[in-house]
């Protein structure tokens, strides 16, 4: 079960990614922080690495997704097409429904 | 790589050569190698004693180190051209391979050892390009080795920012009818990108297929080339 209270997320969901702000092993880019996208697929559940990269193995795993976001959303001046887009793995304590 | 490592195969073997006539030409010959007796870096010297260190305390042994290092080479680009062309002539592969890139490639006899991977097809909508910005996060047991520009701080950055003028600069011009797809491999999953199979290649073999499909087609940087012969 997820550690918070909300039920995971189902592809499509719009999320927001959080800017927890923390210190240490964090694998969420501080590019996406604070943007809007949604879920694109569910890879299953992995050991937290902000625990793991401290040796603290074979704690909980964590539910983690693929998340989708527009290129326009992260870039306000990006020049692409507008279907240009960027996913990324984001672990579920990082999301927020957005 | 490491100092540890360096070879010393090439100096010693002037028995049977005349250094009466040291000033004649060396044509011919196979350049010098500079020996590799330069300062260590400190990063180099810090993995020098944590090996050492993990092997006096009996942790690992220097066996264990080489044949990790044997089996970090079995890694090519080959091995991922391979398991692509099976998928081009074999849509029952292909849809194993989507689901479960991990088990599909051992089905061909390589492991995957480092995560799950994850297999992303180009359609004729979407191209795809793979960056971990974080680091350099790689297939490595499927792929080998990342190429230099992969883990270069300027194309970490730049794939995700503006990635069709990166791809411009590989030579390859994606149409604005196109969208762009950047993969961040930026946690515990592994990419490859399944290219589109190129016109004029039918009835071509598994192993000529493979031929066309390079190093960098698998990270999005390029498509596969096009048979001798076919127009581009």
């Amino acid at each position: 079960m997820p550690a918070k209270g909300h039920a995971p997320y189902a592809r499509g969901d719009r999320v927001r990614i959080l800017d927890l702000d923390k210190p240490g092993h964090v694998r969420t880019p501080i590019y996406v922080r604070n943007k809007v996208g949604v879920i694109d697929y569910y890879c299953g559940r992995f050991e937290n690495p902000e625990e793991r990269a401290y040796g603290r193995v074979g704690r909980d795993r964590i539910p983690l997704y693929r998340v989708r976001l527009n290129q326009r959303d992260l870039w306000p001046d990006y020049t692409g097409a507008e279907g240009d887009t960027l996913v990324l793995e984001i672990y579920d304590h990082w999301l927020r429904p957005a | 790589m490491t100092a540890d490592h360096s070879d010393h195969d090439h100096a010693h073997d002037h028995a049977d050569h005349d250094h009466a006539h040291e000033g004649h030409s060396h044509i011919g010959k196979h350049p010098t190698r500079e020996d590799n007796d330069v300062e260590l870096t400190p990063g180099e010297a810090k993995f020098l004693a944590l090996k050492s260190i993990l092997i006096e305390k009996g942790l690992i042994t220097a066996d264990e180190i080489r044949q990790r290092h044997e089996f970090n080479d079995l890694g090519t680009p080959h091995q991922g051209a391979r398991m692509i062309a099976k998928a081009w002539v074999d849509p029952a592969f292909k849809a194993r391979m989507l689901r479960d890139g991990k088990a599909a490639a051992l089905e061909l006899g390589i492991d995957v050892t480092e995560a799950d991977l994850m297999v992303i097809e180009n359609t004729p909508q979407t191209h795809n390009l793979i960056v971990c910005t974080l680091c350099s996060c790689y297939p490595r047991s499927l792929l080998g080795e990342p190429p230099a520009w992969y883990v270069s701080k300027a194309y970490r950055s730049r794939a995700v920012r503006e990635p069709r003028k990166v791809l411009r600069e590989f030579g390859l011009v994606v149409p604005e009818s196109v969208d762009v797809q950047v993969h961040d491999s930026n946690a515990d999953l592994r990419y490859i990108v399944l290219p589109l199979r190129p016109a004029g290649t039918d009835g071509m073999s598994e192993e000529q297929l493979a031929a066309l499909i390079s190093r960098d087609c698998l990270v999005g940087a390029a498509l596969p080339g096009q048979p001798s012969g076919a127009k581009a």
